[in-house]
C-alpha cells in the first residue's frame, strides 16, 4: 500500500506531467483563460487518462507483446485512444447528460492531448503492473488537473495586470507557468 | 502559380512561423531542446512527418468523407511517425534514446494535425508540399534557436564546445523545466517586439 501512495505522490507532485515532464501545454495554454473551462478540461482528462491507461495495458500486453508487435505500439495507442475518447462520448450523451453537458467540448480534444497518450506510454516504459497502472495514470491526470486549476487562478489575475505590450497573451503566461513549475520543482528535493 | 507555392512556402518561415506565431505543439518545443542537437534533431523528425502527411492528405482529400477524416488523418500521420521511429532507432539511436517518448508523441503533435485539416484537405498536392516544408523548416529552427540559447547560457556549450571557456558558471536553470517556459515566454515577446516593426 505504501508503495502506491508513494507513486502517487510522485506522480501527482515530483513527476507533475504538465510541469515536469512538459506534455499537455496546448490544452494547459489554450484552456486555462477562466476557470470554469480549466475545471472542465481537468475533469475530463481524469475520466479518460484513467479509462485509457488501462486498455492501453491491456492492449500492450495481450496484444502487442504476445504477438511481437510493439513496432505498432504508436498506431494501437492512438487508435485506441481516438476510439476510446469518441466512445466516451457517445456513452455520456445518452446516459449521463448532464456530465456530458459538463465535458461536452472538451472531450474531443482529449484526442489529441499529448499527456493522455504520454503518459500512457510512460506506463508501458516503466513495465508497472494493472494495479500500478491505475495508479499512476489517476496521480498523472490529477497532477494535471492541479496544476491546470492553479495556473487557471493565476492567469485570471494576470489578466487584470499591466503588462508589458511585447509580453502580453501567450508570452506572460508561459513566464507565468515557468514560475509555478518552479515552485512544483521544489518537490524534487522529497523524492 | 509558382508564386503562390513560394508563398506557401516562405509563410512558415517568418509569419506563420511555429511555435512563436502558430502556438502549437509546444510540448516537444519545451522538453527536447536542452540543446542544439536535441532540438534540430526533434525538428527535422517533425519535418519528415509534416511533409508525407501533408502530401497524402492532399492526393486522398477526394477519397477521404469528411466525417472521417479525423481518424483517417490521425491513422496517415502515425503511420509516417512509425516510419520515422524505425528510421531513427536504425540510424540515429542515440538520438532516439535521449529524444524518449517524445518521438511517437509527434502523432499527436497539433501541428501536423493542424496543417492537414487547415490546408492539406483543400489544397493541391504541390501547394501542400510546399506548406509542410516551410512549417517544417520554421519549426526545425525555432527549436534550435530555443536549444542554442538553452544550451549555451544553461551549459555554458554550443554543440559540445565551450563558449565561454572554464571559468564560466553555467545557468542550469535554463536547462530545468521552470527554465524552458520562461525561455519560450521570452522568446515570444522577442518576436512580438521585432514583428511591430
Amino acid at each position: 500500500m505504501g508503495d502506491y501512495i508513494l507513486l502517487a505522490v510522485s506522480c501527482i507532485l515530483v513527476n507533475n506531467i504538465l510541469l515536469a515532464q512538459y506534455l499537455g501545454n496546448c490544452p494547459f495554454l489554450g484552456t486555462s483563460k477562466k476557470m470554469e473551462t480549466a475545471v472542465g478540461m481537468a475533469m475530463a482528462v481524469i475520466f479518460v487518462l484513467v479509462l485509457a491507461g488501462a486498455i492501453t495495458w491491456v492492449t500492450d500486453t495481450y496484444l502487442l507483446k504476445k504477438f511481437g508487435l510493439e513496432y505498432l505500439r504508436t498506431i494501437a495507442f492512438i487508435l485506441v485512444i481516438a476510439s476510446l475518447v469518441q466512445f466516451v462520448e457517445m456513452f455520456l450523451k445518452k446516459s449521463i447528460p448532464a456530465l456530458y453537458a459538463g465535458l461536452g467540448i472538451f472531450l474531443p480534444l482529449i484526442t489529441t492531448n499529448c499527456a493522455v497518450m504520454g503518459a500512457c506510454l510512460i506506463n508501458i516504459k516503466e513495465e508497472y503492473t494493472f494495479i500500478q497502472t491505475l495508479v499512476s495514470s489517476f496521480s498523472y491526470a490529477v497532477g494535471f488537473g492541479l496544476a491546470l486549476i492553479l495556473f487557471a487562478g493565476v492567469r485570471e489575475r494576470v489578466l487584470i495586470a499591466r503588462v508589458p505590450k511585447p509580453l502580453q497573451d501567450t508570452s506572460i503566461a508561459l513566464v507565468v507557468a515557468g514560475m509555478i513549475a518552479l515552485a512544483f520543482y521544489a518537490f524534487k528535493g522529497m523524492a | 502559380m509558382a508564386k503562390s507555392i513560394a508563398y506557401e512556402f516562405g509563410k512558415g518561415l517568418w509569419k506563420e512561423i511555429p511555435p512563436f506565431r502558430l502556438v502549437l505543439g509546444l510540448c516537444p518545443v519545451l522538453a527536447v531542446t536542452t540543446s542544439l542537437q536535441n532540438g534540430v534533431g526533434m525538428g527535422l523528425a517533425t519535418t519528415f512527418v509534416l511533409v508525407c502527411s501533408n502530401v497524402l492528405v492532399s492526393m486522398l482529400r477526394k477519397v477521404i468523407p469528411s466525417k472521417v477524416r479525423i481518424a483517417c488523418f490521425i491513422i496517415i500521420i502515425a503511420t509516417f511517425v512509425t516510419v520515422v521511429e524505425l528510421l531513427m532507432q536504425a540510424y540515429a539511436y542515440k538520438l532516439y534514446e535521449t529524444l524518449g517518448i517524445f518521438i511517437p508523441l509527434i502523432v499527436v503533435n497539433c501541428i501536423v494535425l493542424g496543417r492537414a485539416e487547415a490546408f492539406a484537405y483543400k489544397k493541391p498536392i504541390i501547394h501542400s508540399l510546399a506548406d509542410g516544408l516551410g512549417i517544417g523548416i520554421g519549426f526545425t529552427l525555432s527549436l534550435g534557436a530555443l536549444g542554442a540559447v538553452r544550451e549555451i547560457f544553461g551549459n555554458g556549450t554550443l554543440l559540445k564546445y565551450s563558449v565561454f571557456g572554464p571559468s564560466f558558471k553555467p545557468f542550469t536553470f535554463l536547462i530545468e523545466a521552470p527554465g524552458a517556459f520562461v525561455c519560450l515566454g521570452l522568446m515570444l515577446a522577442l518576436m512580438n517586439l521585432a514583428g511591430k516593426k
